[in-house]
């Protein structure tokens, strides 16, 4: 079993990630951001290496990537950061990367430094499975998950092949659009996850929109783990103290998902 | 067989080649998949073929001439240069094509929501104009310094009666403007169809728009056959993202006497890195969702790009383009924005045609070839566009004030 697999053993456990755009607003702030979500109670982390296109983002997240961008922070730097990271803190490692940054580091080389510098697992979202062939094949050699995504407009079919495909857990996106914090969740949360449990057993955690205690406690009810990016990177933004300021919310975010 | 596979993709897959594909997010993958599917009914249904060849006559004004372009001939001293007039077609260029195509299909869809990108504005009024004629709601998302350089076009989407969003992210041309308006898309899949512009993005899309536009070729081939009784030695056509070169060669693909060539943008020079010429200076890489040329650095980020017209700026190119340059049926070129002033005067001088500042690009290329060549030879130019919505830029280009 997989690091990241290893996080679903235990029974009613609920997984707890976090994404942070690497270098955002520095590599300092990474570098002190991510210890202390995971001090706040976080499972995994999810390192974004940014690109100047990210068409899967909403504001909040492109303002990430191209400040990191202005900031200089390449994937080989992203790689460097989650070295050190690794030594920090004792939880696995995912990167977050559109597909053209990977393909021009070159697909193996990148496999190899990432799993050289404690990298668990790779999440892409503008590759579905078709494209994927390839990567899935070096990310195993390399001992990587390669995450892929469902969303609510996944058909039955789709939803056999994600799931299929997929390594370490499924990462089911819970509304059509694009990432950023939202003030509800669709009405049809709960139908589109029951219709991907009827179809598979894999561990499933919901990212996209989620921003509140009361929205993960919803969603941790019919999934095992729940993804926070935006409302963290508002938070790295805006608050003098980013660090504490994501571990106290990090923290609230963990005590509504935990059994009482 | 070599041309039976050229004249046969995509695979089924989307691909030519290494080249093409769906590197999409998994929420449009079905819309992808129930859009294919869609197309390839309607391209076996009679009355839907039947309709869109009424409105392409009607609507458009097809077929569009061919024009023997005397006076230039004679004053480059060579090949004979016929110009394909795109530019007589209804908005003013090509893009009408592929919008009337797709707009009856997103009727076909049931989808009464439209969103588009624009650069120059040409396909974001083409969209506007025929979301008008089919009752459709439509958005059109356009970068801000786009928006500046081509307001005519800008006042004439908003008197179609379609709503343009600025895009103020990135670049703010049209690169930006399709990452906006596929993150519309996915946020509204469910009502909207996204008319994308050109041969680019994920499959079904360099396909289908490759074949709405084919139209192009298909009358070309057939008025130089009976103009000079025989095919063209040369066909030029301009290439951002390549509709209108692509439509011009899918139907000569398999006529190897023709040569194939696609001009590009230059913009300041290429070693100024400055330009958008994706296939003469660019590299392998996926962008809005197809592996194709384009322009990146080192770590993969898309580059900033440069042209003096809005419709070559774009740092990707169809992924059809790219597997014609690797497989050697098509070659590219690239031409600066100064050859381009060149040319655009000169067919306005010349021939009393004002072109637009993209098919200028090929004009130039092609009066250059002409001296070179003996008279016996023919060159077919794509006019895909013409000239009036680029007065503001040329003139200040030219030190001309208004």
């Amino acid at each position: 079993m997989s690091r990241i697999g290893a996080i679903f053993a235990t029974p009613q456990h609920k997984a707890l990630i976090a994404y942070v755009t690497v270098g955002y607003p520095s590599i300092e702030a990474t570098l002190q951001v991510v210890p202390a979500l995971v001090e706040g109670g976080c499972d995994m982390i999810e390192l974004g290496i940014p690109f100047s296109d990210p068409l899967s983002d909403g504001t909040t997240i492109q303002r990430a990537s191209h400040g990191a961008l202005q900031q200089g922070v390449t994937p080989k730097l992203c790689i460097e950061v989650a070295h050190k990271l690794h030594q920090m803190v004792d939880v696995p490692l995912i990167f977050m990367s559109y597909f053209n940054p990977l393909l021009r580091y070159g697909l193996e080389a990148f496999c190899a430094a990432s799993s050289e510098g404690g990298i668990d697992g790779i999440i892409i979202p503008d590759l579905p499975p078709e494209e994927g062939v390839e990567l899935e094949r070096l990310t195993e050699r390399y001992q990587l998950d390669l995450i892929y995504l469902i969303t609510p407009t996944s058909t039955e079919e789709r939803l056999r092949l994600v799931a299929a495909r997929s390594r370490g857990f499924i990462y089911a996106v819970s509304l059509r659009g694009i990432t950023g914090a939202r003030e509800t969740l669709p009405a049809d949360l709960e139908s589109f996850l029951a219709r991907v449990r009827d179809i598979t057993s894999q561990p499933l955690c919901v990212g996209f929109g989620i921003a509140t205690p009361e929205q993960a406690r919803r969603v941790v009810n019919m999934a095992d783990g729940i993804i926070i990016g935006s409302r963290i990177m508002e938070i790295v933004e805006n608050s003098p103290q980013p660090a504490s300021s994501a571990q106290a919310f990090i923290e609230q975010i963990k005590n509504a998902i935990s059994p009482h | 067989m070599a041309d039976k596979i050229l004249a046969q993709l995509p695979d089924d897959l989307g691909h030519f080649g290494q080249f093409g594909g769906r590197f999409a997010p998994e929420t449009l993958m079905s819309a992808l998949e129930d859009l294919e599917k869609s197309y390839r009914e309607a391209q076996q249904d009679a009355v839907f073929q039947q309709r869109l060849a009424e409105l392409l006559r009607d609507f458009v004004g097809r077929p569009t001439p061919l024009y023997f372009a005397a006076k230039l001939t004679k004053y480059c001293d060579g090949a004979r240069i016929y110009l394909k007039r795109e530019d007589l077609a209804h908005t003013g260029a090509h893009k009408i094509n592929n919008t009337v195509g797709q707009g009856l299909l997103a009727e076909r869809m049931g989808k009464t929501r439209v969103v588009a990108e624009t650069g120059a504005g040409q396909h974001g009024v083409a969209t506007a104009a025929v979301c008008a004629m089919l009752g459709q709601e439509c958005v059109v998302y356009m970068g801000e310094e786009d928006i500046n350089r081509q307001s005519l076009n800008v006042f004439r989407m908003r008197l179609l009666g379609a709503e343009v969003r600025p895009v103020s992210s990135g670049s703010r041309t049209l690169k930006d403007a399709i990452n906006e308006a596929i993150r519309d898309w996915v946020t509204n899949v469910d009502s909207t169809h996204y008319l994308l512009g050109s041969v680019v993005g994920p499959h079904p899309y360099p396909m289908m728009v490759r074949n709405f536009q084919a139209v192009i070729g298909r009358e070309a081939r057939q008025q130089t056959i009976e103009s000079t009784g025989r095919l063209p030695d040369y066909a030029i056509a301009c290439v951002g993202g390549g509709s209108n070169a692509m439509g011009l060669f899918h139907p000569m693909a398999s006529d190897h006497e023709v040569k194939l060539i696609g001009v590009e943008a230059a913009g300041l020079g290429l070693d100024t890195g400055k330009h958008g010429a994706s296939l003469t200076a660019g590299s392998i890489g996926v962008l809005h969702g197809t592996k194709s040329y384009i322009l990146q650095d080192e770590a993969g980020q898309i580059r900033q790009t440069h042209s003096i017209s809005a419709g070559l700026d774009y740092p990707g190119v169809g992924p059809e383009h790219s597997y014609y340059k690797e497989s050697g049926r098509a070659s590219y070129v690239a031409v600066t924005d100064d050859e381009a002033l060149e040319g655009f005067q000169l067919l306005s001088q010349q021939e009393g045609i004002i072109p637009a500042l993209e098919p200028a690009h090929a004009i130039y290329y092609a009066a250059t070839l002409a001296r070179q060549l003996s008279k016996d030879h023919t060159i077919l130019v794509n006019l895909s566009g013409r000239g009036d919505k680029d007065m503001n830029i040329v003139a200040e280009a030219l030190r001309v004030q208004l």
